[in-house]
């Protein structure tokens, strides 16, 4: 019963708090924050996105104070986030305005526009470099050099600002439906609790802020086998997209708005094959989608999340991936890690209470027999 | 790259919005009001729901008490107080009478709430039909409804199982005649302490986003049956092996000397007030 004695848990907690500051620091080296900008760039991405807030310097220092820790360093955003006050809405974000740095389509060979892989581990193998460890300055700046020199002259007649969508081709070709934008106001997931059935803007506020293993096991576990899809990614973005913000004096002229900035972004498009009824009970194949995007470069999740975003769509009561309530709310960070986490809490007074019960099952006589041994309260 | 929190750290917005959910919750006793839960400085399922609550009511003249499963000190009360004062500067006290907010995980105090006060609980489950309904949407149809048949008979089945009601902590109890609620898992010893209370008691549950109330003097009524009437834990014969209290709530402590089972009170607070001669 070591840590809830009577007197003394403030002096043990604080001893423990100094314990971990030590654990950070008893190697003697200052972590730079500067460095984590600079060189661990897929986590940041991935902490940005599971915090829905994007900042790589507050990522940085989160996942330094956290000692590198996805959960620690998300819960500390999300925690930051809660104190900030709600200020402007930017205008509404067309994806098509993406600047592209990749953009692949595993649907079409030839795309217009072009496959343009951009960087990506796809294509490495992965061995361990072990180079790395004796990697200097000054070879850096060679490297940096050389490639600038490569690179310096951009050939590309590509415009990588206007690269045309390719599921507008399938629509074209009446192989998906074509619908109309959605324009109703998004319902905001962090300024109003989730009811169920959810909508579809709830739904994909919620993947694209999930945890990015557990958004990547349960879309695995839809391809696999509980839904037994098998998309095909149709396009895959990474790239930069500009946020506008209204003037706020001004009204809602879109020349008047300011430019804030840019996110970077994976965004992913799926096709589903699936068969639709027509009129006079004939069926056709057409394509469904599935949607996904999300903060920073990561293609695994952006994937997985559009598996998902078509499963829920769809629903199926055979499947718990198709069950929106199984999957949005089992799949953030947050409240995952915290209540599992919460068993390490004391739970003295509910154990107890749990004895009490398991001992009076216990004994011989039932039913009636116990009051003589329990307190009654009518 | 230095920044300051605001008082109670939410934005007063944010503080806004959430007492508003709390007066839905007062003006419909039992009734779950969901809210936009924040995210909070300590971990979901940690008492972030209690948390919030607190924060959003506090003001500069509060004084604050947490205590944790009986305790004033257990490393969570401790966690959660340091974050009130660090971001309010407001007074905690382990005193009941001193107390204007008390925050409480699975515990209402021993000593009687007076009225003014404020009893916050942190609850981590607030559904009380989930047990035999896993769909948020279907148990929301069940309160509409006041269908409540689940319920009975999962406490039937109990009964017919193992000889007995066999609910640990978290025995459900019905509101006003009108809704069956999650009392949080307070010991049933503490069940009938909601009936009729002098004090608002408020209940948060952060992660499950969901803010519920029984405002004062409400009838809170535990389930049971007319030949299976509702018990609450026994410490028949046992008194507090440091204060002598009987018909208190007892922690079970085995003695490391004589291995022998020792009880002492759950309540801190409650125990050394006793132990100083000030109750």
């Amino acid at each position: 019963m070591g840590y809830v004695a009577v007197k003394g848990g403030t002096l043990a907690i604080e001893e423990s708090i100094k314990r971990l500051k030590y654990e950070r620091l008893k190697k003697g080296d200052v972590l730079d924050v500067h460095g984590i900008e600079c060189g661990m760039r897929c986590l940041i991405d991935q902490v940005m996105s599971e915090s829905s807030l994007y900042s790589e310097t507050l990522a940085a220092i989160s996942i330094k104070q956290a000692e590198g820790s996805p959960e620690e360093a998300v819960f500390l955003m999300r925690a930051y986030r809660s104190t900030l006050p709600r200020k402007h809405y930017s205008r509404t974000v067309h994806p098509d305005d993406m600047l592209a740095e990749r953009r692949i389509s595993a649907s079409f060979k030839d795309i217009p526009g072009g496959q343009i892989l951009g960087a990506t581990c796809d294509y490495t193998h992965r061995l361990i470099d072990f180079e790395l460890n004796n990697e200097t300055e000054g070879d850096i700046s060679n490297w940096l050099h050389n490639f600038a020199r490569d690179n310096g002259i951009n050939s590309c007649a590509t415009d990588l600002a206007n690269l045309p969508k390719i599921l507008d081709y399938l629509r074209r070709e009446g192989l998906l439906q074509d619908c109309e934008n959605n324009d109703r106001e998004p319902d905001d997931i962090t300024r109003e609790s989730v009811k169920f059935p959810t909508s579809r803007s709830e739904r994909l506020q919620i993947l694209t802020r999930g945890q990015t293993g557990a958004v990547t096991s349960l879309g695995y576990a839809a391809l696999r086998g509980y839904g037994a899809l098998h998309p095909t990614v149709g396009e895959l973005r990474v790239g930069h997209l500009p946020l506008y913000v209204d003037n706020p004096f001004d009204g809602e002229d879109e020349d008047d708005a300011y430019y804030i900035g840019g996110i970077k972004v994976t965004e992913v498009e799926t096709l589903f094959p699936a068969p639709v009824q027509k009129e006079n009970g004939v069926k056709e194949i057409e394509f469904g989608i599935g949607y996904g995007i999300c903060y920073g470069q990561n293609e695994t999740k952006a994937i997985a999340m559009s598996i998902l975003d078509h499963c829920l769509e769809t629903g199926s009561p055979e499947y718990p991936t198709h069950n929106e309530e199984f999957v949005l709310l089992h799949i953030d960070s947050v409240e995952a890690t915290g209540f599992i986490s919460h068993l390490k809490l004391p739970h003295y007074v509910t154990f107890q209470s749990k004895l009490d019960s398991v001992r009076k099952s216990k004994k011989s006589g039932r039913g009636k027999d116990m009051e003589s041994d329990g307190e009654l309260n009518p | 790259m230095k920044i300051e929190y605001n008082f109670a750290f939410f934005d007063e917005g944010s503080k806004r919005e959430i007492r508003r959910a709390t007066l839905k919750a007062i003006a419909i006793p039992g009734y779950q009001v969901p809210f936009a839960s924040r995210e909070m400085p300590i971990a979901r399922g940690w008492g972030t729901g209690g948390l919030q609550l607190t924060l959003s009511l506090v003001g500069k003249e509060d004084v604050i008490k947490v205590i944790d499963q009986g305790s004033d000190e257990s490393v969570n009360a401790v966690n959660i107080k340091k974050l009130i004062t660090a971001t309010t500067g407001i007074n905690v006290t382990e005193a009941m009478e001193e107390a204007t907010i008390i925050q409480s995980r699975h515990r209402i105090p021993e000593v009687p709430l007076r009225e003014g006060q404020i009893l916050v609980l942190q609850v981590p489950l607030p559904e009380p039909l989930r047990y035999y309904e896993p769909s948020e949407y279907e148990t929301k149809k069940l309160h509409g409804e006041k269908e409540y048949s689940g319920v009975w008979l999962m406490l039937f089945e109990q009964i017919m199982s193992y000889g007995n009601m066999s609910t640990g902590a978290d025995h459900p109890v019905m509101v006003h005649d009108r809704y069956v609620m999650a009392p949080s898992p307070i010991p049933r010893f503490d069940n009938p302490r909601l009936n009729c209370s002098k004090a608002l008691i408020l209940f948060g549950a952060g992660r499950e986003k969901k803010v519920y109330a029984v405002p004062p003097h409400t009838g809170v009524i535990s389930l049971a049956f007319e030949d299976f009437p509702f018990q609450t834990e026994s410490f028949r014969n046992k008194s507090c092996r440091l204060c002598g209290a009987k018909g208190v709530y007892l922690d079970e402590i085995e003695d490391q000397a004589t291995g022998k089972t020792i009880y002492q009170c759950n309540d801190t607070s409650f125990c050394m007030s006793r132990l100083n001669g000030k109750i």
